[in-house]
């Protein structure tokens, strides 16, 4: 036991180093003067340059301001429609034509992206063919597939939040008179805020992330982050990439911060309100 | 009125999701099915028509069926799809040997160090998989860091060429789809009940035997769940082979966005984008299964 325990234990660091350093290398090197990237200048480092000229670049101050309202719009997008789909497949037991909508929302979770991007272009085009709309590709049209790749994540994470719980709580509202409406907004809704908050945030992942679909149903004049970042490295590394690679790592890392001590800030508060109850009952 | 209530509110919560996957999900793969069967012109958009009125009157259906013969005798086609093939499936491997150890290893340690080690596997999925595959550029180039290591440390005396290469590729995958691999293994291992490996520790199993008669059956689920996470979707990859790969070697990807953008061939696109699809179908349909059974259990 002892020894395979040691196996396990030496590849998960392995793992984590692997994991970690490619990240830790562009944090270091987005503070170096040298524009050869990977070779340490060290008479003129550590320096700001990098950012200062990320900064006033307005190519990609524009496409990450695109990238942002792209992704809070079909963020909330998909978490409505998820959210819907979800609740039908966890409480509305067998229906017709479950099967496909449950085929529906786990395909795109691995459907290469390619494929997802080519046919949702082909459809965009057919239907500004016959019915005129969307006019031409942009902004509208990669909010559009982004909802769509993006509600089927929503739509598993809402699921198992809510087979998760049984449904004694909504069936006992339903006994008391509640109708279906306020038993959703009044007990399904609060249960499952967790998933959709987490929901939203992989959404908004997903989408700030994704370059192949965007690519895909962009039009000309409408690139997201990703897009421009991807042209940009394709020429080769470029430091400041590195440089708003840094930014992205500290906003993630401080939003983790943030939210574990709210998750703990939020238990302490529980603790002690089951142990004022506890009290209140002596 | 409840009743008549309950009645449209399911109607309208099972029938918006439905109607929009039905239209930007189902009907696309109708268009690319469609389209793939078309042939070539210029014209905006660049293929001709399945039906036809010929003569005003009689309304023909013309199926081509040239551009699926045409990927057969193309060999460009078939070794794209072998390549990717191969790629997705060593990828695959590799990530299934680095994480079952890992996901054995967070399944096994102390509850709170357990969410710890989660937060650190899931934490870097936070952060752009584009820069992340961009950073291996940085680390594996010919004057990139590892050789300038492995070089000052001498351990090398020329450098290494691993940008551009399979080995590049195989990283590049097995980096961005780890946390996939390791989630559902994860879930998996965390639920085992320990006491049987006690029993058979008891009855003079070695370790080894133990976890190979009792844990690794066990885990065949998860193993199933996460190996089609990263097999599935690595075989259309196209940003990492891109940034990563080779240039004498495309994957399949990587031809079907040429074929659409450069060659402006949407007809060849689409048949390569449905056989990708045909390819892919049985290990589609058994992800959806094992989905559907871990959602099950969950009950």
């Amino acid at each position: 036991m002892k020894s395979h325990g040691l196996f396990s234990r030496t590849l998960l660091v392995v793992g984590l180093v692997f994991l970690y350093v490619p990240i830790l290398s562009m944090v270091v090197f987005s503070f170096n003067n040298s524009r050869l990237v990977t070779v340490w200048d060290r008479a003129h480092s550590p320096t700001w340059k990098w950012y200062v000229e990320l900064m006033s670049n307005g190519q990609i101050l524009d496409a990450a301001w695109l990238s942002i309202k792209i992704a809070v719009i079909a963020a909330s997008g998909a978490v409505i429609l998820g959210t819907l789909a979800g609740v039908a497949l966890a409480r509305f037991g067998a229906f017709r034509g479950r099967a496909l909508l449950a085929g529906m929302t786990t395909a795109p979770l691995v459907m290469p992206e390619v494929i997802t991007g080519l046919s949702l272009l082909l459809l965009f085009v057919a239907m500004e063919q016959i019915i005129g709309w969307p006019q031409g590709r942009g902004a509208v049209t990669i909010t559009l597939a982004h909802i769509t790749f993006c509600m089927a994540y929503v739509t598993v994470v809402v699921q198992s939040r809510l087979v998760g719980f049984d449904e004694s709580l909504e069936e006992a509202a339903m006994d008391l008179g509640a109708r279906p409406a306020k038993v959703f907004f009044r007990i399904t809704l609060p249960l499952i805020v967790p998933a959709l908050v987490s929901g939203w945030l992989l959404a908004f992942t997903l989408s700030w992330d994704d370059v192949v679909i965007s690519q895909f149903v962009a039009g000309p004049g409408s690139s997201t982050l990703p897009m421009v970042i991807f042209s940009k490295v394709r020429l080769g590394v470029s430091p400041d990439v590195n440089a708003l690679a840094t930014i992205m790592v500290l906003i993630v890392a401080s939003g983790i911060v943030v939210s574990s001590i709210w998750m703990r800030y939020q238990n302490k508060r529980r603790e002690r309100d089951i142990q004022l109850a506890a009290s209140a009952n002596l | 009125m409840a009743r008549f209530s309950t009645r449209v509110g399911r109607r309208v919560v099972l029938g918006i999701p439905s109607a929009w996957l039905i239209l930007l999900f189902l009907i696309p793969f109708i268009i690319v099915l469609k389209i793939s069967f078309s042939e070539i012109q210029l014209s905006m958009p660049p293929y001709a028509p399945l039906l036809q009125w010929v003569d005003g009157k009689l309304l023909t259906v013309k199926l081509n069926f040239g551009n699926y013969a045409f990927l057969f005798t193309d060999a460009l086609y078939i070794s794209s799809y072998l390549y990717s093939l191969k790629v997705a499936a060593v990828s695959t491997l590799f990530c299934l040997l680095l994480g079952y150890p890992m996901a054995y290893a967070i399944a096994r340690s102390n509850p709170t160090s357990r969410n710890v080690l989660l937060m650190l596997i899931v934490l870097p999925f936070w952060t752009s998989f584009l820069l992340r595959v961009y950073a291996w550029i940085g680390l594996l180039k010919n004057n990139g860091v590892i050789n300038n290591v492995l070089l000052s440390i001498g351990l090398i005396h020329q450098p290494l060429t691993m940008l551009q290469t399979d080995f590049a590729v195989y990283i590049g995958i097995v980096y961005s789809y780890l946390p996939f691999m390791i989630l559902p293994l994860y879930a998996n291992l965390e639920k085992h009940d320990l006491t049987l490996i006690e029993a058979a520790a008891d009855l003079g199993a070695t370790p080894f035997t133990a976890f190979r008669r009792i844990t690794l059956p066990q885990s065949l689920p998860g193993i199933i769940a996460g190996s089609l996470l990263v097999f599935i979707p690595a075989v259309g990859e196209y940003v990492i082979p891109s940034l990563l790969g080779r240039t004498d070697q495309l994957m399949i990807g990587r031809v079907l966005s040429d074929e659409f953008f450069e060659n402006r061939d949407w007809p060849i696109a689409s048949s390569v984008a449905i056989f990708m699809l045909l390819l892919l179908v049985v290990p589609i349909m058994l992800f959806q299964h094992s989905e559907r059974r871990t959602l099950e259990a969950g009950k």
